[in-house]
């Protein structure tokens, strides 16, 4: 049944070799498999990453100092938010997200990864056309439609590059060794379908005008709003579902609650986006769909964050260590807290208040920083070293980069809650001088640039380890773990940050 | 779950449903919308036609949607119609010639969906285009002094054009003038007036 076992001479066929050893040198192979393209997706991400924080800074001291970098067109506030908006979500996110998934989809599938020149081609294609759409945002005419700004020929690019995701991850899903889909690869399997159908058709009827008016709005809505929730939360949450029981060593507490929170998610995701128009110009039927989806969001939601929860019970002193467990476990916490608080705002009460205001703002960085960033970040420490065959250089550089960025984000997110949420109160008493919400603000525009820095100091910190490990020659010994009392010594066999004490308990 | 068959059609159903409900039904039940007769005789809204085009497609790449929306909500919610940006609640009748609608998300500034009937002066949109603090001390909107052009003052006179600058904003050296892309930004914010009464209700 497997290919593998299939070659001659392989450890896997052969009964001299014993199970335990079999399992070690055929995820070896895995990961030997997956080394060139990944780390490829892995390190653009990053540079994109740097590119981004970048941008971010600029435009965020912009909204507090206006005349700062004012007299260049291409630094503008209105071009630089979009470049930053567009550098994160399809240089950073996207090509993070890819690299991961395809690494979980082969390590969950127990099948090497196949066709790495047409991995490679995917890879470059999709960098150049980031560029090339992020330099026309800074130059050229675009179309001010949120999450979809780059021009029609990059989108076009971008597209045709995914097919070859789906190519590949498809091919490996097919090479399954195992009838058993783990619920990692239910996300998964998802995600590569769904990113391709919301990025072209949202790009057809708004860019090519199949749709007109204030429908090309809804359908804009309808992709904004898709794109995190079937796009980057199905790979955040693989990433969860995988990497906190691997870390720990046990199950998944339930399997069926896995099943439910799959297939709310999938139903009412898709239908949520139009809470983005709540009185807006459009039949209000629109709107209460997005409102009732919304609310239905609690049920997967609250499914993932018992699971997640009832998994770590008694295990959160190991978060002390494990630099991809703290990663993860801020991510999925943060998953819960922004879930939540997005259902909250497509409630028409709420969302009077908190629309057109930097609360909403909070939330996006909640739901693609607090959330998806981290969970990606907590991925990359896990498999890098599996990669390349060596340890992180630097625990303080790894702790530099979870505490700059944790108190980073928690910093962005209160600040611009506190402040949007009264801009929302004041907007809405008419006795309020619009200046005065303006003069209101700046303090928390001011908290939010300083946020940045911190989390700018954090990416640094992370560049600066993968640039290490990729230039790296000599196989390291000891993983990077926190220093703590009690801390595990290295396993034998591989490169696992987790504790002697756990039961060898492989979910692949 | 192990069937694959199952798990595919699960993942198609689920998008291609919510795509035919957000977006295919409601381009088919706004389709029909046409302009309405105002009270003046004329129809609106107006396509945009020229500079004002050339306007709205500056107003879209200076990404000038990200900081003010063009939509007034309802009366009895939220306080836009109260702070006068508006009499009424947009309708999809106001953006039927607007591929994309620029709506907006974020109202760092105020909402700009009537801005040419409330504030119809041309020069003060110069003015505040130029250097927002002319006219709006303590304004965190970004000066876009590149859409003018700086014209030496050795000459003689001010060209035509040249703004006029209040006392303190003064330059000594030079005068500045709007250049066509000043010039059709201002046509598309002066054009953009919706205050044609509309009696259907959403």
């Amino acid at each position: 049944m497997s290919e593998m076992a299939d070659e001659p001479g392989h450890p896997e066929g052969d009964p001299g070799v014993p199970p335990r050893d079999r399992d070690v040198i055929r995820r070896a192979r895995i990961d030997e498999s997956c080394r060139g393209p990944v780390m490829f997706f892995i390190l653009t991400a990053v540079v994109w990453l740097l590119v981004g924080t970048v941008l971010a800074i600029v435009a965020s001291v912009k909204m507090h100092s206006p005349e700062f970098l004012a007299n260049l067109e291409p630094l503008t506030f209105g071009r630089v938010r979009p470049a930053h908006l567009n550098t994160v979500i399809y240089g950073w996110s996207s090509l993070a997200g890819i690299g991961v998934l395809l690494w979980l989809q082969a390590r969950l599938c127990r099948a090497p990864l196949r066709f790495h020149r047409l991995l490679y081609g995917v890879g470059v294609l999709w960098n150049l056309a980031v560029a090339a759409g992020t330099i026309a945002l800074l130059t050229t005419h675009f179309n001010s439609v949120e999450w979809l700004e780059f021009p029609v020929w990059t989108a076009a690019t971008l597209g045709v590059g995914f097919l070859g995701v789906m190519v590949v991850s498809l091919d490996v899903f097919r090479r399954r060794t195992k009838h058993h889909i783990f619920v990692s690869q239910w996300y998964l399997f998802g995600a590569v379908f769904w990113f391709p159908i919301l990025y072209v058709l949202a790009n057809m009827m708004i860019h090519l005008g199949m749709a007109s008016g204030i429908a090309q709005a809804t359908a804009n809505w309808w992709f904004a709003h898709n794109v995190l929730g079937i796009w980057f939360t199905p790979i955040g949450l693989a990433a969860a579902y995988y990497f906190i029981p691997k870390v720990l060593g046990r199950p998944i507490h339930s399997y069926y609650l896995s099943l439910l929170g799959f297939w709310t998610l999938a139903l009412f995701y898709n239908w949520a986006g139009t809470h983005h128009l709540i009185g807006g110009p459009l039949p209000v039927w629109l709107t209460t769909v997005g409102t009732v989806a919304s609310m239905m969001m609690f049920i997967p939601v609250v499914t993932v964050a018992i699971n997640h929860h009832m998994t770590m019970v008694g295990h959160f002193q190991k978060l002390k260590y494990s630099p991809t467990l703290r990663f993860i476990v801020f991510g999925a916490m943060s998953y819960t807290l922004v879930s939540v608080q997005g259902s909250l705002m497509a409630l028409r009460t709420v969302n009077e208040t908190t629309h057109f205001t930097h609360y909403t703002v909070a939330h996006a960085h909640l739901g693609m920083y607090a959330f998806f960033t981290m969970a990606m970040f907590g991925s990359i420490y896990y498999l890098v070293p599996r990669l390349l065959g060596r340890e992180w250089p630097s625990a303080t550089l790894i702790r530099v980069h979870f505490w700059c960025t944790a108190t980073g984000i928690f910093l962005y997110f209160s600040g611009l809650s506190w402040g949007g949420w009264r801009q929302g109160e004041m907007m809405n008493h008419d006795t309020v001088d619009f200046q005065a919400i303006v003069d209101y603000l700046i303090p928390f525009l001011w908290s939010r640039s300083f946020a940045g820095i911190l989390m700018t100091v954090g990416h640094v910190a992370f560049a600066i380890l993968l640039w290490k490990m990729w230039r790296g020659k000599e196989p390291t010994g000891e993983p990077a773990l926190f220093p703590a009392k009690g801390a595990p010594k290295r396993e034998e066999d591989s490169l696992h940050d987790r504790p002697p004490e756990s039961k060898r308990e492989e979910s692949s | 779950m192990n069937r694959t068959a199952v798990l595919l059609a699960g993942v198609l159903l689920t998008v291609a449903s919510s795509f035919v409900g957000l977006v295919v039904i409601p381009d088919w039940q706004l389709d029909p919308l046409a302009p309405v007769q105002a009270p003046d005789g004329t129809m609106q809204p107006q396509k945009p036609t020229g500079s004002v085009a050339e306007g709205r497609a500056i107003y879209s790449e200076l990404g000038c949607i990200y900081c003010h929306s063009q939509q007034v909500r309802p009366r009895e919610f939220g306080a836009d119609q109260a702070r006068g940006w508006g009499d009424r609640q947009t309708h999809p009748v106001d953006h039927i010639y607007d591929a994309p609608p620029l709506l907006g998300t974020m109202r760092t500034g105020p909402d700009l969906a009537n801005i040419g009937a409330r504030q119809p002066s041309r020069s003060w949109h110069h003015l505040h285009l130029f250097d927002p603090e002319t006219t709006s001390p303590g304004s965190i909107m970004p000066p876009y002094r590149f859409l003018y052009d700086p014209v030496s003052r050795d000459g003689a006179g001010p060209p035509e054009t040249a703004l006029d600058l209040p006392g303190e904003f003064d330059d000594p050296d030079y005068w500045w003038v709007p250049t066509d892309r000043a010039e059709a930004l201002v046509d598309y914010l002066l054009s953009l007036d919706h205050s044609y009464p509309i009696d259907d209700e959403l």
